[in-house]
């Protein structure tokens, strides 16, 4: 389909998924991630999506321009385990066609 | 020993208005919960936030859910034990189960709903390599008695409103309070903030920001920390006390090892019927169970509840008939004598 976006997503065995997600479906990369199941359930997304856990942790590897930081989600990286200078929660990065080519590795559990 | 008909774990939105189904079937209930306020995510995680698909709710907050579901089954006098977390089960002669929690606390029931979402809350440990050498020898996750830190030297760190709040209560208590945090702002209560900034002010709470504590040090007991600020050098603070506080989040935990069918870290249920585990006489209801088509919504908690109860029923009452009664017809009669009933339309001629 061609409102699809590839993005490689890392998980947290290391193993890399090179996937299409859909850009027509006002998705995150939390829920893409769930949505092909790289990470158990109840692993990741635990608060649902509003920055209020950081269960979604992402290192981002490429260099895409990503939308700024809101608070909720500096407040919560500042406050979680395992935290790099490209950390990002993944249920704040949306799935639009700007995205395309995106490289993440998911954070350790903590 | 706590004896009920339907033992459920987890009050959270779920297990509370299982008290309700289970009251209009003159079922009790006693519910137990890691937390020690019942709301379960609602409460824990975003009380503040709203939810727009509780039918009849065009919008609610998720704190405000949890007081509605506590007045709507308070009628049914539901038991509590709160803070507590079950950890084991056994399956008794006469068909009924017990379960322990972590601190002893014994409850008999013949049915058990668990209705345990995404597991209890356990804190966050931060990642520091010997700190579980320390746990109970100076570090804790959790303040359970503020005494223990009387005129202690503790270190607190974390950003939230549990580490502004113990802060400020400790200054009081301990002989010296040091606050931790990776940056310079707070996500707290505006007023808690303006109190601890007061407090450090008056020199009461060492401030010491952005930081970051790096490690610990101490032989049979915690005796001092290292803490590093961002782009500094590491410093040594000598201390009794070290308690980081990093929020809770959700384990399945030792619900895991009770023998039920798991998968994908929910347990298996027979939604064909009643939500039963694999072991006869254990419900699972709500986010906590997996089936196929499972949705993980307040709304499906609130049917399998209901269904639940109808199950819960047959097994209490061998052999008895059950049939639908709506409240609209039949009111509610609670468990304190209070009745709810329509009110009769008045009859009157027309001269």
């Amino acid at each position: 389909m061609s409102s699809d976006i590839n993005i490689k997503i890392t998980d947290r065995l290391g193993v890399t998924h090179t996937i299409e997600a859909p850009t027509d479906m006002a998705l995150n990369l939390m829920e893409v991630v769930r949505m092909y199941e790289l990470a158990p359930e109840g692993t990741i997304g635990v608060c649902g999506g509003m920055a209020m856990c950081a269960s979604c942790q992402c290192y981002v590897q490429s260099t895409h321009e990503l939308p700024e930081k809101s608070d909720d989600e500096e407040a919560m990286l500042s406050e979680a385990f395992h935290v790099k200078s490209n950390s990002r929660l993944g249920c704040q990065i949306q799935m639009i066609p700007e995205m395309e080519g995106l490289e993440v590795e998911l954070a350790p559990e903590a | 020993m706590i004896k009920t008909d339907i033992l459920i774990i987890g009050a959270g939105p779920t297990g509370l208005f299982t008290v309700f189904e289970a009251g209009l079937l003159k079922l009790k209930c006693h519910l137990i919960d890691a937390l020690p306020k019942p709301g379960g995510q609602c409460s824990e995680i975003y009380p503040k936030k709203p939810i727009y698909d509780i039918p009849a709710y065009p919008e609610i907050l998720a704190g405000d859910l949890t007081k509605k579901l506590l007045e709507q089954s308070k009628q049914f006098e539901p038991g509590f034990t709160l803070g507590e977390r079950a950890e084991t089960i056994e399956k008794q002669g006469n068909g009924s189960f017990i379960v322990t929690t972590n601190k002893g606390t014994k409850h008999q029931a013949p049915v058990v709903a668990i209705a345990g979402g995404l597991g209890s809350f356990e804190p966050r440990k931060p990642v520091l390599k010997n700190i579980s050498n320390f746990e109970d020898k100076g570090v804790a996750y959790m303040i359970k008695d503020p005494e223990v830190y009387r005129n202690k030297r503790v270190v607190i760190a974390g950003g939230g409103d549990s580490a502004l709040d113990w802060s400020i209560f400790l200054s009081d208590v301990a002989s010296e309070v040091t606050l931790i945090h990776r940056r310079n702002e707070f996500r707290g209560a505006l007023d808690s903030v303006e109190k601890v900034q007061d407090l450090k002010n008056k020199g009461k709470i060492n401030l010491i920001t952005p930081a970051e504590v790096t490690a610990l040090f101490g032989h049979n007991k915690l005796e001092s920390i290292e803490v590093t600020k961002t782009g500094g050098i590491p410093q040594r603070i000598d201390t009794d006390a070290f308690i980081p506080l990093f929020g809770l989040s959700p384990k399945l935990g030792p619900i895991a090892n009770w023998g039920l069918e798991i998968e994908k870290n929910a347990i298996k249920v027979n939604n064909a019927l009643d939500y039963q585990t694999n072991i006869p006489g254990i419900f699972a209801i709500g986010d906590v169970n997996t089936y196929p088509g499972k949705l993980k919504l307040i709304l499906c908690g609130f049917h399998e509840a209901t269904l639940m109860c109808q199950a819960a029923y047959k097994i209490i009452n061998p052999g008895k008939r059950l049939v639908l009664k709506y409240t609209t017809v039949s009111g509610v009669d609670g468990f304190d004598g209070s009745r709810k009933e329509a009110p009769k339309s008045v009859v009157k001629s027309i001269d």
